[in-house]
């Protein structure tokens, strides 16, 4: 098993988003968590590479406990995971080559012919070879998210995570984003793992898909079983019938 | 009202615990890490070179307002040329170092809170940290190191100016005799004095660099909280710089003069 969620807890104050959510992922598998806006999807995406640390339970990575690790001690871990954030996260001050070559170049042992010929290869996999030195300000938002998953792909890492890849693109821009996930996952042989309320997209990348409801997982399946389910609080989700008014 | 000045001298111990392990890491990486020399010499430039215009001013206008102020109570004890030595002991132990200190938060504290704020709540921080790569090492440390290297350099040359400038005011304007207002300067300001102003820099620019970044890196969400780290970050680099200079005011001069 290569990541294992154990009844993790997480709150903000007295606002208790993860209350016991546990799960487990296997090598090469391709999921996506579903649930409301504001459920923690994102919050327990970001346990799963140490960028948050649960106030209770455990999440392992390889048999590892990350959350027992110092931020220095996680770096080798986070090395396994590429992530492509909701709004690409791309350093501003850069260009898109120094983006995308980032930890090629911090790790001091990469040729600068080396990190151009990757950086490349990853810019062609995103369908954006040619943009190597504008600046992300300069980019759609489109573009931005798939230089976004150039800067995740670039290093070669096992798992993938990504955070809402789809919100706040056009539909053709998030059938693109949706197409390329697929393509990392099975041209580059990684563990793909989104969050997102967008369905279309989840039955696009996923195998399987996990819904988290009230801070826990509260359907786990294979993605056509999923979204065709008669619970009701998955079958409301997944139809858009409100149930109760946040 | 005791529960919420209880909370707040919590928030204020959990800051500054935060802040002594952001030091702590600091000095953890300059053991380990060693910054890239590209890095280290952006910031210098941003630090060193981009402060100069407003360093030198402060340290010209300093010297010749201090000229001006000393010559008018000197004059009436016929002591006009003991101006020089008063605005050399003053310029190169307390205002030269003092004032460059918070003309550089000013200037390079607000940046770079403001830079580490917005990278914060756009999640370039985060990303940083999904890239193997600590936040400390890549972007504390340069920034460090260039205070600790700048303050200095720009502290001396504020020194220089000052001194060059009250001299012009002091000989060139209110017509102080040249070569008794140099003769007076050289023999009352002994070199600890410089030694003196140059440590001070040398710590002020640790305390600009490290409060800056720790108010950036702990920036709340949204534009509020970028432009309230930045304010804070100036405000109690100010107020360190300030208070840690009495403190080394004694330590310094007990040191090297043994008063």
């Amino acid at each position: 098993m290569l990541i294992e969620v154990r009844e993790v807890h997480k709150s903000f104050g007295a606002n208790a988003v993860l209350r016991g959510s546990s799960l487990q992922i296997d090598a090469g598998e391709a999921i996506v968590i579903i649930g409301r806006s504001g459920g923690g999807k994102s919050i327990l995406l970001k346990h799963l590479i140490g960028l948050l640390r649960p106030d209770k339970g455990s999440v392992r990575v390889g048999g590892v406990d990350i959350a027992e690790l110092s931020e220095r001690k996680l770096l080798p871990i986070r090395r396994r995971f590429g992530m492509l954030f909701q709004g690409a996260a791309l350093f501003d001050s850069m260009t898109v080559a120094e983006n995308v070559g980032f930890v090629l170049q911090r790790e001091r042992h990469h040729t600068e012919g080396e990190i151009a010929r990757q950086v490349l290869e990853a810019l062609e996999m995103v369908d954006l070879p040619g943009i190597e030195s504008k600046k992300p300000a300069e980019l759609s938002g489109g573009m931005r998210k798939r230089v976004g998953l150039a800067r995740a792909i670039v290093y070669r890492p096992e798992i993938i995570l990504y955070d809402e890849p789809t919100t706040g693109l056009d539909p053709i821009a998030a059938g693109v984003i949706d197409k390329l996930i697929r393509r990392v996952w099975s041209q580059l042989k990684v563990t793909s793992i989104a969050v997102t309320h967008d369905l279309k997209s989840a039955e696009t990348i996923s195998d399987r898909i996990l819904m988290l409801n009230e801070g826990r997982i509260h359907g786990d399946g294979p993605t056509a079983e999923i979204l065709r389910s008669t619970d009701p609080i998955i079958s409301n989700f997944v139809h858009g019938i409100p149930t109760e008014t946040r | 009202m005791v529960e919420n000045l209880r909370q707040r001298i919590d928030g204020a111990l959990i800051g500054l615990g935060s802040f002594g392990m952001l030091a702590i890491e600091a000095l953890r990486s300059l053991r380990y890490k060693r910054p890239t020399w590209l890095d280290f010499v952006r910031q210098l430039h941003f630090v060193g070179v981009k402060s100069q215009s407003v360093v030198l001013t402060t340290g010209a206008a300093t010297g010749m307002v201090l000229c001006a102020q000393t010559y008018f109570q000197f004059h009436k004890v016929k002591m006009d040329t003991a101006t020089g030595a008063v605005v050399s002991v003053g310029m190169c132990s307390e205002l030269g170092p003092v004032l460059a200190a918070l003309m550089l938060t000013a200037r390079v504290g607000a940046a770079m809170a403001a830079e580490l704020g917005t990278m914060k709540v756009t999640e370039q921080i985060d990303a940083l940290r999904t890239l193997a790569t600590h936040p400390v090492d890549y972007l504390v440390i340069p920034r460090f190191l260039a205070c600790i290297v700048a303050a200095p350099l720009l502290t001396a040359e504020a020194i220089v100016v000052g001194i060059l400038a009250s001299q012009l005011v002091g000989v060139g304007l209110l017509g102080i005799e040249g070569t008794y207002y140099r003769a007076n300067m050289i023999r009352y300001t002994a070199p600890s004095d410089v030694v003196t102003g140059l440590i001070k820099a040398l710590i002020f620019g640790a305390i600009i660099a490290l409060i800056a970044c720790y108010k950036g890196l702990n920036c709340r969400e949204g534009a509020e909280g970028v432009g309230r780290a930045t304010t804070e970050a100036v405000v109690a680099a100010s107020i360190s710089i300030l208070v840690s200079n009495f403190f080394l005011t004694l330590f310094l001069t007990r040191l090297f003069k043994g008063i």
